[in-house]
């Protein structure tokens, strides 16, 4: 059978990619649920957050790979900075592309053109500046293999990727459920305009979503250099593969957006032992189309609002 | 602010040219201009200064900016925002100048004759002008612009009238020329030397003409067997489906190399022939095939617009649940709106097909979805001649800067363009009167722009 070969292994490596796709995903859904636009930009905030991460590292790291405490510190500076980048570029992305047609109460499909717009503007300007070849990410620590469970190996990559993913989401998902700001992103996306009659100051607030799911996005980015490359077009497919996350588990719902992702690489990386890689995305759209004719809104079901 | 700023004794009085005036009249949104000038001085510089590489990282963003050339762009961004602050002030007086010529041009466009004498002498350059052209351009007219207005006009109807967000529209434009691929072949082209396009072999061999009609009826069971379904899925869903639909068609394509030759794609489909007339390499003769072809369409679909259907449409657009509780069978006008957009599609595709000869599945990837959708609303959405013009100007864009700047650059500005160009004329080039009056309203803060649900975080209704 084709799903029990190598069932574990398959499932850890795309654990691993699914924990990547869920911090790609909560951009998109965040920014769902506040403003009820797809983001078609974020793909290029995670593309920045690589970058960001890329210059921090090779400014630090030498020519000898790092190990034990200093491989962790490496990788923790360039989560920070691939974050804080992410951050900024969402931030600026939402004065530039957003804002103005906000104010303007533009239609909704302008917001569309206006984000392919910036996405295309970020993509290009970054293969200007740096290049447009993949570049390798400084080896940080030795990847080998850590542990085995059911005769599965886990490497490196997978534990750094799973651990510093796992904070974040429980972090976030205790700051949307507990703190204040977490209280007006919920607000806004309930009913924006009984928020902003209850005092929420809703340009505020969706700013501040934009910067934290730009956060989650530049890790993320950081993250996915580090395993594979970084490259000006290096958002793209992973930018459409944790969309479809975000609409699998239902889009603007943030636990739907964590499952969506798990689920889609999990479901991905088991599929290519039964079909040839080179469907693999067949089989993530395929997954979609499925689900949603008989969940319309996704499996976990919309709303920001309800979900924490 | 400075203490001492009393409001002037004239203050209801029309201020002077003088800078000073300025300076103290100046608001929190002036300061904020100002920071979007020099944002944009910045942008600019990056955009115009030198490249970096992988083994450079630092040397684009040091060399456009820690020159001496970024005092030119931030002056530059200066005068532009001390032009717009001026213009702020003063705008008032210029429109009352200006407004005998706005209410001229109101007549003019209200006009049906002015309008109609307007298309027939765009129809007059479109005839007249290819001839003279450079063979580059030509090239570009026909296999890019010509197709790509046709597809826009399709998308127009999907988008524009009935507002439904289709991604993957590109699909229908692969179906559409992997079938003319595939009847052009010859059933028994290992025997008798014949050159099939595609490693599959038709029942029978048809000229691409005659496979016209077929792709449009293919393309439009396609469009009913992916609409059926997915329809019923409320605008981003939809979009999203669409998307995957898109992506599986193209890969698709690409492995299942028994049936369309994989990457590498169909080669050798041949040229149209027709009534004893044959195409050949020659674009000209291609040119006015499009070019019939898009004004049949375009006439079709401007009657569309103007019947029940286009109304039906109009109201599914605004608001589906009012449209549905005032009768309208939502469904059934959203699926014929998806089939006939997915029909034109269809149709550029065999076209596509015919001229170039050779087509591979990179040809049909999401970004050409994508542009498609943004040449339909950059145009204005819902507008025919917006469509037209949409398409026309923004191919005609990086072709003509192809020549100015690294021909990788330019979708950089081809960006920054799409942005700029949503920030101060969200409507588009042409919008349609209808889209062009709710967008007003919308802007005045009566009702939203669409059904499609108006963004949140601000004040509407």
């Amino acid at each position: 059978m084709c799903l029990t070969h190598n069932f574990w292994q398959l499932t850890i490596s795309g654990l691993s990619d699914g924990f990547l796709y869920a911090l790609i995903a909560l951009g998109y859904t965040l920014v769902y649920g506040v403003l009820q636009l797809i983001n078609f930009a974020h793909s290029e905030v995670f593309m920045a957050g690589g970058f960001g991460g890329l210059f921090a590292i090779q400014a630090v790291v030498g020519d000898k790979t790092p190990h034990g405490i200093t491989s962790v510190m490496f990788v923790l500076l360039g989560v920070v900075v691939g974050a804080i980048v992410g951050g900024a570029v969402a931030f600026v992305l939402e004065r530039v592309a957003y804002r103005p047609l906000r104010r303007r109460h533009a239609p909704k499909l302008a917001f569309l053109i206006s984000a392919i717009g910036a996405s295309l503007f970020l993509v290009n300007i970054a293969g200007k500046e740096f290049g447009r070849q993949a570049i390798p990410m400084p080896d940080l620590y030795t990847n080998g293999t850590v542990f085995s469970i059911f005769g599965a190996d886990v490497q490196t990559n997978y534990v750094v990727v799973a651990i510093a993913a796992a904070v974040m989401l429980v972090f976030l998902d205790r700051l949307v459920a507990k703190t204040r700001l977490g209280q007006g992103i919920r607000a806004v996306a309930q009913d924006a305009d009984t928020a902003s009659l209850m005092g929420v100051n809703i340009d505020r607030v969706i700013s501040q979503t934009f910067v934290i799911g730009g956060l989650l996005g530049g890790a993320a980015g950081f993250l996915f250099g580090l395993v594979f490359n970084v490259q000006n077009n290096m958002g793209f497919i992973p930018g459409v593969k944790a969309f479809t996350a975000a609409v699998l588990g239902g889009i603007g719902n943030i636990r739907g957006a964590v499952l969506g992702g798990l689920l889609l690489g999990v479901v991905e990386n088991l599929g290519v032992s039964c079909v040839e890689s080179a469907w693999r995305d067949v089989i993530a759209f395929g997954i979609l189309v499925l689900v949603l004719l008989f969940r319309p809104t996704g499996l976990l079901g919309e709303r920001l609002g309800r979900s924490a | 602010m400075n203490a001492y700023a009393d409001p002037p004794p004239d203050g209801g009085a029309t201020p002077g040219l003088s800078l000073r005036t300025l300076l103290d009249s100046l608001g929190d949104d002036d300061w904020r201009r100002l920071g979007g000038c020099m944002f944009a001085a910045v942008v600019v510089a990056l955009m115009t200064g030198t490249s970096g590489n992988a083994q450079h990282l630092t040397a684009g963003v040091t060399g456009s900016l820690f020159k001496p050339r970024i005092v030119v762009f931030v002056l530059l961004g200066l005068a532009l925002w001390l032009a717009m602050t001026f213009w702020r002030r003063y705008s008032d007086r210029v429109r009352t100048a200006l407004a005998p010529v706005r209410t001229a041009k109101e007549t003019v466009s209200g006009n049906q004759w002015a309008r109609y004498s307007g298309y027939v002498a765009v129809l007059l350059v479109a005839i007249l002008l290819p001839p003279q052209l450079s063979v580059f351009w030509q090239q570009v007219l026909v296999s890019e612009i010509g197709i790509y207005v046709l597809l826009t006009i399709g998308l127009n109807v999907v988008v524009g009238f009935a507002g439904l967000l289709d991604l993957g529209y590109i699909a229908f434009y692969a179906i559409g020329a992997y079938t003319a691929a595939y009847f052009t072949g010859f059933p028994d082209a290992n025997r008798r030397g014949h050159i099939s396009p595609l490693p599959a072999h038709p029942p029978f061999h048809l000229n691409p003409f005659f496979v016209l009609p077929i792709a449009v009826l293919v393309c439009l069971i396609a469009g009913l067997l992916l609409g059926a379904p997915t329809l019923r899925l409320r605008g981003d869903y939809l979009a999203i489906v669409t998307l995957g639909f898109g992506e599986i068609v193209r890969i698709t394509a690409n492995n299942s190399e028994s049936v369309t030759n994989g990457p590498r794609g169909a080669f050798g489909v041949p040229h149209f022939s027709a009534f004893g007339y044959h195409w050949t390499l020659d674009l000209m003769p291609y040119w006015y095939l499009l070019l019939g072809i898009i004004v049949i369409v375009f006439v079709l679909f401007r009657q569309l617009e103007n019947s029940r259907v286009g109304r039906a449409w109009t109201a599914i657009r605004e608001d589906e649940v009012a449209a549905a509780a005032t009768g309208i069978p939502t469904l059934k006008y959203k699926l014929m709106a998806f089939a006939i957009g997915a029909s034109t599609s269809g149709l550029a595709g065999v076209i596509f097909a015919s001229q170039v000869g050779s087509f591979a599945p990179d040809n049909f990837r999401l970004i050409n979805s994508l542009l498609v959708l943004v040449y339909v609303i950059f145009g204005g959405m819902g507008s025919l001649p917006g469509a037209v013009a949409g398409a026309s100007i923004l191919i005609w864009l990086p072709e003509a800067l192809r020549d100015h700047v690294d021909p990788q650059d330019r979708f950089v500005y081809f960006g920054a363009l799409l942005v700029v160009m949503m920030i101060f004329r969200p409507q588009g080039v042409f919008p349609s009167r209808r889209r062009a009056r709710e967008i007003g309203l919308a802007e005045a803060g009566s009702g939203g722009a669409d059904a499609m649900a108006a963004p949140g975080g601000v004040l509407q209704q």
